[in-house]
């Protein structure tokens, strides 16, 4: 269609829509995706929410199939279910334990902040692990943790100590499968900090080379405020990846043995969905305590994000 | 630049850091390469032993051509055909809303935004329950047409915190110019921003083409069986029908990994600039 510049006509002769074009076309731009979301993300939590206090095993509908139990659910979550308490532990100790991908990966993009010959193909088998998918990263590692041919037994066997079945022992299978999460998600805060490396300011550098600094105290008091919004996002999607952890545990345990690597989401999974019968309203209410832990992280971030825009807009 | 540029520094200290990397770069992927070497020995070699050692013989041909006989091609199809209509879905509906935000103000705007933000970081699992019911009540459950549905509506909360930022950065004088010209919204959209966002679109395209790919979750939730499973919840069946038959495991494994790979070593330049949020410039 060819654009015509036609002569504005007078304001009453317009149409209602070309005098309030400016006021509604962002809601006609928004309405597609708003409605989506709201259907799909919004709406879904507040339902999970209600079903949190039903008894219900999935069939016919909520208002038909299900018993209001009011906070049974809940009750029974906190005071008489030890898989519960089992979960949260675990979850905190993904939390605590998958920070170290921030300064590992910080470790690695200082490494590679280089410009010999060949080191873009280095950076970008470094980052391999975080393209490739969670499933592949959890069967390759359920390989690496073999016992009887993995190669962690085939090196620790080499330097002298007996095969350990890191999978199979109810107290290390969850660190075992928080260093396979750890993996990909260096990778992820490598390739952060490297694009934060360099649009570091080399007038800074030079100036603090020239008062002496170097170093281990130039990297912490030149580079690293430098690279806030860098540590800043790496820590956003730490924190909701350690939350979030499910694929791997999934496929490298199935939350076994005994129960003993299962995070929340894990378990919420399993109650609801799994041979064991369809629990749905236990099942939303360890859902909804999830959501309520992770809801204290992203309320953090959008508070941050908030000063951002306030900065911004000034 | 910091570190201090390797060229500037000893020689023997510029041989060690060259002679260090491919050694670091192999400790890195090492459980891969493993994967990958398993991949290529014969069956024989497992039942002998020779897990580490040298293969007895080369059987990549053989090994790849039993997955791609097998249903795993089936799988990938699977994938492809769900992956590629969520980044059409899901990068069409965040041009729009990231418009509409980025250039609008009006009241409420800033709130929809934080919406669409808290939304995209929430647990899957509180959406699980009520999405999965929606599912089946639409009579989707089981189709490749429910999980793009619901990708795309999940993804477009990341596209839009995305495309919102890459839209506010852009020069506001150019739609005040074309406003003053008396052009309608609708056509500075479609003329004047749009072109202007390609850079945005390859990015936002390359990331979510990788998320989706790599879903396991919503594949298990919403789907089950071949004919409209992923690759990544498809890999569990292959391996629970080659059972302790590593070498096919592993070929199945790297087949399934391939097409993200692909795509980032493509479009790595895209892939970076949209992981980084645009953010960290």
């Amino acid at each position: 269609m060819a654009i015509t510049t036609q002569p504005i006509p007078p304001l009453a002769k317009q149409s209602w829509y070309r005098r309030n074009e400016i006021a509604v076309t962002p809601w006609l731009f928004l309405v597609p995706g708003l409605i989506m979301f709201a259907v799909y993300v919004i709406f879904p939590i507040f339902q999970s929410f209600r079903i949190s206090l039903y008894k219900w095993d999935g069939l016919g509908t909520l208002a038909t199939h299900a018993d209001y139990v009011g906070l049974a659910n809940f009750e029974k979550l906190l005071t008489r279910d030890r898989a519960f308490y089992t979960s949260l532990w675990n979850n905190l100790k993904w939390l605590i334990f998958y920070l170290a991908a921030i300064p590992a990966g910080l470790f690695i993009a200082l490494f590679l902040n280089q410009t010999v010959r060949g080191i873009r193909l280095y950076k970008s088998l470094f980052f391999f692990p975080f393209v490739i998918s969670q499933i592949v990263v959890g069967l390759v590692f359920t390989w690496f943790y073999d016992p009887q041919y993995g190669l962690f037994n085939g090196i620790i066997g080499f330097i002298g100590f007996e095969p350990i079945n890191v999978l199979g022992d109810p107290t290390l299978s969850t660190y075992g499968i928080i260093a396979a999460g750890i993996w990909p998600q260096t990778a992820y805060c490598m390739i952060l900090y490297l694009t934060g490396l360099n649009s570091v300011d080399p007038e800074q550098i030079e100036a603090a080379r020239l008062d002496g600094a170097k170093g281990l105290r130039m990297l912490w008091h030149v580079i690293l405020p430098q690279l806030r919004p860098a540590t800043f996002i790496a820590f956003v999607v730490t924190v909701i990846g350690s939350l979030r952890s499910f694929d791997l545990i999934s496929i490298m345990t199935n939350g076994g043995p005994f129960g003993s690597s299962r995070v929340l989401s894990f378990y919420m999974f399993e109650k609801s969905l799994s041979e064991y019968g369809f629990k749905m309203g236990y099942g939303a209410a360890i859902a909804v305590i999830l959501f309520l832990i992770m809801m204290v992280f992203i309320g953090y971030f959008l508070w941050r994000m908030y000063q951002d825009e306030k900065a911004a807009s000034r | 630049m910091f570190p201090k540029p390797i060229e500037k520094s000893h020689r023997a200290w510029q041989i060690g850091y060259q002679a260090l990397l491919p050694i670091a770069m192999l400790l890195w992927l090492a459980p891969l390469l493993a994967v990958a070497l398993f991949s290529i020995r014969p069956d024989s070699d497992f039942s002998i032993g020779n897990y580490w050692g040298w293969p007895t013989s080369f059987e990549m041909i053989e090994n790849y051509m039993m997955v791609f006989t097998s249903s795993m091609p089936r799988y990938i199809m699977n994938s492809f055909f769900i992956t590629i209509p969520t980044v059409i879905g899901a990068v069409a509906l965040s041009c729009m809303t990231g418009f509409a935000l980025g250039v609008y103000k009006f009241r409420g705007n800033l709130l929809i935004f934080f919406m669409f933000i808290a939304g995209n970081f929430v647990p899957f699992q509180i959406l699980m329950v009520p999405v999965r019911d929606l599912t089946l009540d639409m009579g989707l459950y089981n189709t490749k047409t429910g999980l793009v549905l619901f990708h795309i509506a999940f993804q477009t909360g990341f596209c839009t915190l995305f495309m919102r930022n890459f839209i506010k950065a852009l020069p506001y004088e150019l739609i005040e110019a074309a406003r003053v010209e008396g052009i309608a919204e609708w056509r500075i959209f479609w003329f004047i921003v749009l072109p202007l966002m390609k850079p945005a679109i390859a990015a936002l395209s390359v990331l979510i083409f990788t998320f989706i790919w790599n879903d396991y979750f919503w594949a298990i939730v919403l789907t089950q069986g071949e004919n409209a499973q992923p690759v990544t919840a498809g890999i569990t069946s292959f391996n629970a029908q080659f059972r302790a038959m590593y070498h096919l495991m592993s070929a199945g494994s790297i087949v399934a990994a391939l097409p993200p790979v692909l795509m980032f070593f493509l479009m790595q330049k895209h892939f970076i600039a949209g992981l980084t949020l645009g953010a960290v410039k």
